[in-house]
C-alpha cells in the first residue's frame, strides 16, 4: 500500500498542471474558435467559467465532507438553497412597511418555534417523560400558529405586487456571502445532530430529506423570498453592463482592444465577478489544505480510514463527523450564497436536486474525493462538459442518425437528445468509481 | 353532533387515499427493504426504477389500446404490468451485473454501493426520459368509479358524498395480493427461506450450500416486480410524472426505516404509517370539525401543514425514529 501511494506521488507531479492547462485550453478554444463545436464568444465562455468555479467551491465542501471523512451529503441542493437566502435577507435594501406590518410578531413566532423545540429536548432529557414532551410540543405548536399565521398573512399583504416579502438589511452583499455559509452550517448542525453516530446510509437519507424540505420551505414561504415569484435585482458587487457603456473612458478602452462596447462590458462584468470568485476560491482552498495538513487534518483522514481504530485511541468520531460536516455544508452555503449573486436572482424552482446535489457529487467523484485541487479540476471541467453537452449531444445524435430513413424513430431519437447528458453523467460516475476510485487527481 | 356526515367527510378526504397512497409506499418500500436485506445498502435508484417500470407499463398500455385489446372495467396497464415487470427485471439485473456486482465481489463498504446506486439512477433517469420524456401522463382507462357521490348522496340520503375510484379499490387488491404472494414466497418456498438465511447470517448461508448470486438475482427481480407494481399503481392513482417519482423516494425510505430496514413487515407497517400521517397532517379538517362540533366555527381550516410540506412528515417521522429507535420499530439490521 505504501509504495503504490509513493508512485502514484511521483507520477502525479505534472499531472495537475497539465490537467488544468488542458482545461484553460478548453475555454480559450470556447472564446476564439467559433465552429460546431465551439461558440467563439468570450461571454459564453467567462460565464461557464463563473459558474464553473461556483460549482468548485461547492465541491470543495462536498469534498470535506465526503474525501476527509467519508460523509455522504444528498441535501447539497438544500445547503446551496439555504446560502442563497442569505444575500436576499441581507443585502436587499429592506420593503416599506414589511417590518411594521409583522416584523416583531414574526421573529417572535420563530422564537417561540425555536424555544419550543428546546424546551421539549430539554424536558425530555430532564424527566424523561413522553407526555411531557408532546405537551411541551403541541402547547409550542399552538402558540407558534397563534404568532404566525397573522404576521405572515400581514407581511405578505404589505405591496403584494412588488414585494409581500419581509425584505433584506440593505448591508452589502459580498458580506450575505459569509452569513450563507452560516445559514448552511446551522441547518448542518440540526441534521447532523440526529443522523450523525447511526449507519452511514442515515445520514445520505436524512439529508436527502432536508434538501427537499429547504427548497419546499424556499418555494412556499413568500414573506421568506417571495416564493416562486423570485427574486430580481439582487445588487450586485460589480459594475453594471450600461453603465460601462456610458461611460466614454470604458468604450475607447474597449475599442483599443477591438471589441465593441456592448460586447466588451459583458466581459468586463465577467470578468470582475471571476475575479472576486477566484479569490474566495483560492481563500477557502488555502484554508483547506492547511486544515488537511493539520494534526487536525491527520485526525479526520485517521478517523475515515478505520473509525475502529481511531476510536481506540480516544478520539470522539461522531463529534469530528458532526465538525466536518458543518464546516463541508458552510462551504455550500457560501457557493449559493455566490451563485444567487452572480444571477441576481433567486428562483427557487430552479433548485434541482439532479443538477444541485447529484452533479456536484460526479464532480467530486471524477476530480479524485479528498484531493480539493480534484474537486476544482472535476468541478470546471464536468460543468464545461455538462453545458456543451446540451450542444455536441444533439450534434452527436444527428450525425449518428444521419444516415436513417426519416420518420418517428429517428425524430424521438433527435427529440431525447438533451436527456442524453443524464445518461452520460451517470456512466462517467459509474465508470471512474469503478475503474479509477481516486479520481483525475489522486489524493496525496 | 353528526358524527355520520364527519364520518363520510373522513373516509371520502383521509381514509381512502391514505389507505391507497399507503398501498403504494409499502409496495416500494417492501422493496427497498429487501435490496437492504440482501445486498445491504439503500438503494437510491429505486424510485427512479418504479418511474422505468411505469415508463414502460404505460408505452406497452398505449400499444395495446392501438390494437384495440383492455381489460373491460379494469385499466389496460394491468395488461401490460406482466411485461413491464419483465422488461425492468431485465433492466435491473443488467445493472448488477454491470455495476454492483464487482462492489460485492470487492466486499467494498456500503456507502460506495449507495453512491453507485446514484450513478444507476442517473442512468435509469435519463433512460425513462429517452423513453417517455418528463411530461405528465394519465393512462387510467376502464371504469372510473366504483362509488360516485352522487350514487352514494342517493342511496344514504347524507348531504356529504363518498367517491371510491377504481384506481383507489384496485391498488388496496393489488398490493394485498401482491403482499401475501411474497410473504407466502418467503416463509413457504425453499428459495424464500435461502433469500432470509442469506439475510440474517450471509457466512451461514453460504456454509449450507446456498447459491448467494443466486439469492442476489433473485432479490433483484423481485425488487423490480415490486417497483413496477407501486409505480404503475401509484401511476394510475395519481399520474405519471417522472421527477415525482424520485421524490417519492424519501416516504418510501421514511416507510423502510420506521419500520426497521431489512424487515419486510416493518416495510408494509411503515408505509401505511407514513401515509396516513401525511394526508392526516396535511388535511383541512374543518368540515369534519365542523359536522361533530356544530355550535363551533373555528376561524382557519384547522389545516397542521400546507400541502406543499406533505413531504416534512416523513421527514420529521424518520428524524423522530433515527433519535428514539434507530433500528426501527420492527426491529431491522443493527445500526
Amino acid at each position: 500500500m505504501a509504495t503504490n501511494r509513493q508512485a502514484a506521488s511521483t507520477h502525479s507531479r505534472w499531472r495537475a498542471p497539465i490537467l488544468f492547462a488542458v482545461l484553460a485550453v478548453l475555454f480559450v478554444l470556447e472564446g476564439t474558435v467559433r465552429n460546431s463545436m465551439f461558440s467563439g464568444s468570450w461571454n459564453t465562455s467567462l460565464a461557464i467559467l463563473n459558474m464553473g468555479l461556483i460549482s468548485a467551491i461547492t465541491a470543495l465542501g462536498v469534498n470535506m465532507q465526503w474525501g476527509y471523512a467519508g460523509l455522504f451529503n444528498v441535501g447539497v441542493v438544500g445547503f446551496l438553497a439555504m446560502g442563497a437566502l442569505a444575500p436576499v435577507l441581507i443585502s436587499l435594501p429592506p420593503v416599506e412597511g414589511a417590518w411594521e406590518a409583522g416584523g416583531t410578531r414574526l421573529m417572535l413566532a420563530l422564537a417561540v418555534g425555536l424555544g419550543t423545540l428546546a424546551m421539549a429536548k430539554l424536558a425530555w432529557t430532564r424527566t424523561r417523560s413522553g407526555i411531557l414532551t408532546v405537551a411541551v410540543l403541541i402547547g409550542g405548536f399552538i402558540v407558534y400558529r397563534w404568532l404566525f399565521d397573522p404576521a405572515v398573512t400581514a407581511i405578505e399583504a404589505n405591496n403584494p405586487a412588488r414585494h409581500g416579502n419581509i425584505g433584506g438589511l440593505g448591508l452589502p452583499v459580498l458580506l450575505s456571502w459569509v452569513v450563507g455559509g452560516v445559514f448552511a452550517a446551522a441547518a448542518a448542525w440540526a441534521i447532523g445532530k440526529v443522523a450523525l453516530g447511526l449507519r452511514s446510509d442515515y445520514l445520505a437519507i436524512a439529508t436527502l430529506g432536508i434538501g427537499e424540505i429547504i427548497v419546499a420551505v424556499m418555494k412556499n414561504e413568500d414573506w421568506l423570498a417571495r416564493g416562486v415569484k423570485n427574486i430580481t435585482a439582487i445588487p450586485r458587487p460589480v459594475a453594471q453592463e450600461v453603465e460601462l457603456q456610458r461611460n466614454p473612458e470604458f468604450v475607447e478602452f474597449a475599442a483599443s482592444w477591438g471589441f465593441p462596447a456592448a460586447e466588451a462590458s459583458g466581459i468586463w462584468v465577467k470578468l470582475s465577478y471571476m475575479s472576486l470568485f477566484l479569490v474566495a476560491l483560492l481563500v477557502i482552498i488555502l484554508l483547506a489544505e492547511l486544515a488537511l495538513k493539520s494534526p487536525w487534518g491527520r485526525m479526520m483522514r485517521a478517523i475515515r480510514d478505520n473509525e475502529t481504530a481511531a476510536e481506540a485511541m480516544g478520539k470522539d468520531v461522531t463529534r469530528r463527523h458532526l465538525q466536518v460536516f458543518i464546516l463541508g455544508s458552510a462551504v455550500i452555503g457560501v457557493a449559493g450564497a455566490m451563485m444567487v449573486t452572480l444571477d441576481g436572482l433567486l428562483a427557487p424552482t430552479s433548485y434541482n436536486p439532479l443538477r444541485y446535489t447529484f452533479l456536484i457529487w460526479v464532480m467530486v467523484i471524477v476530480g479524485g474525493s479528498g484531493n480539493n485541487w480534484g474537486a476544482v479540476l472535476g468541478a470546471v471541467t464536468i460543468w464545461f462538459l455538462w453545458i456543451k453537452a446540451e450542444v455536441w449531444g444533439p450534434a452527436l445524435i444527428a450525425m449518428l442518425t444521419g444516415p436513417m430513413a426519416d420518420g418517428p424513430v429517428k425524430a424521438h431519437l433527435l427529440d431525447s437528445a438533451p436527456h442524453m447528458r443524464f445518461i452520460a453523467m451517470g456512466a462517467v460516475l459509474l465508470l471512474v468509481l469503478r475503474f479509477a476510485p481516486r479520481g483525475l487527481l489522486p489524493e496525496q | 353532533m353528526d358524527i355520520l356526515n364527519a364520518l363520510v367527510v373522513f373516509l371520502n378526504f383521509v381514509f381512502i387515499p391514505a389507505a391507497a397512497y399507503g398501498a403504494q409506499l409499502a409496495l416500494g418500500a417492501l422493496g427497498v427493504t429487501l435490496i437492504y436485506g440482501i445486498l445491504r445498502f439503500s438503494n437510491f435508484a429505486h424510485g427512479d426504477t418504479m418511474a422505468f417500470g411505469t415508463g414502460v407499463v404505460i408505452l406497452l398500455t398505449w400499444g395495446l389500446q392501438s390494437l384495440g385489446i383492455s381489460a373491460g372495467p379494469l385499466p389496460t396497464a394491468l395488461i401490460a404490468l406482466p411485461f413491464g415487470i419483465a422488461l425492468t427485471a431485465l433492466l435491473v439485473l443488467g445493472t448488477d451485473r454491470a455495476v454492483y456486482k464487482f462492489y460485492r465481489k470487492q466486499k467494498a463498504a456500503p456507502i460506495i454501493l449507495v453512491m453507485a446506486s446514484v450513478g444507476v439512477m442517473f442512468v435509469m433517469n435519463g433512460l425513462t426520459r429517452i423513453l417517455i420524456g418528463v411530461d405528465e401522463y394519465r393512462f387510467d382507462d376502464g371504469a372510473r368509479f366504483i362509488m360516485d357521490v352522487r350514487t352514494f348522496r342517493e342511496m344514504t340520503g347524507l348531504p356529504e358524498g363518498l367517491a371510491l375510484r377504481s384506481t383507489q379499490a384496485l391498488t388496496v387488491v393489488v398490493a394485498l395480493i401482491v403482499m401475501v404472494a411474497l410473504f407466502w414466497f418467503l416463509n413457504r418456498t425453499k428459495s424464500g427461506k435461502a433469500m432470509r438465511a442469506y439475510s440474517d447470517n450471509e457466512d451461514l448461508a453460504l456454509l449450507s450450500g446456498i447459491d448467494p448470486e443466486r439469492v442476489v438475482r433473485l432479490t433483484w427481480i423481485i425488487a423490480a416486480g415490486l417497483a413496477t407494481i407501486a409505480g404503475t399503481l401509484y401511476g394510475l392513482d395519481k399520474s405519471f410524472k417522472a421527477f415525482n417519482y424520485f421524490q417519492i423516494l424519501l416516504p418510501i425510505f421514511a416507510a423502510a426505516i420506521v419500520g426497521g430496514l431489512g424487515n419486510p413487515l416493518g416495510a408494509i407497517a411503515g408505509g401505511f404509517l407514513v401515509a396516513f400521517s401525511e394526508v392526516a397532517v396535511t388535511y383541512p379538517w374543518v368540515r369534519v370539525v365542523g359536522y361533530l362540533f356544530p355550535g363551533y366555527e373555528p376561524s382557519g381550516l384547522m389545516q397542521l401543514l400546507g400541502t406543499e410540506y406533505k413531504f416534512a412528515v416523513s421527514f420529521v417521522i424518520l428524524i423522530v425514529v433515527l433519535l428514539f429507535r434507530p433500528t426501527g420499530l420492527f426491529r431491522g439490521k443493527s445500526v
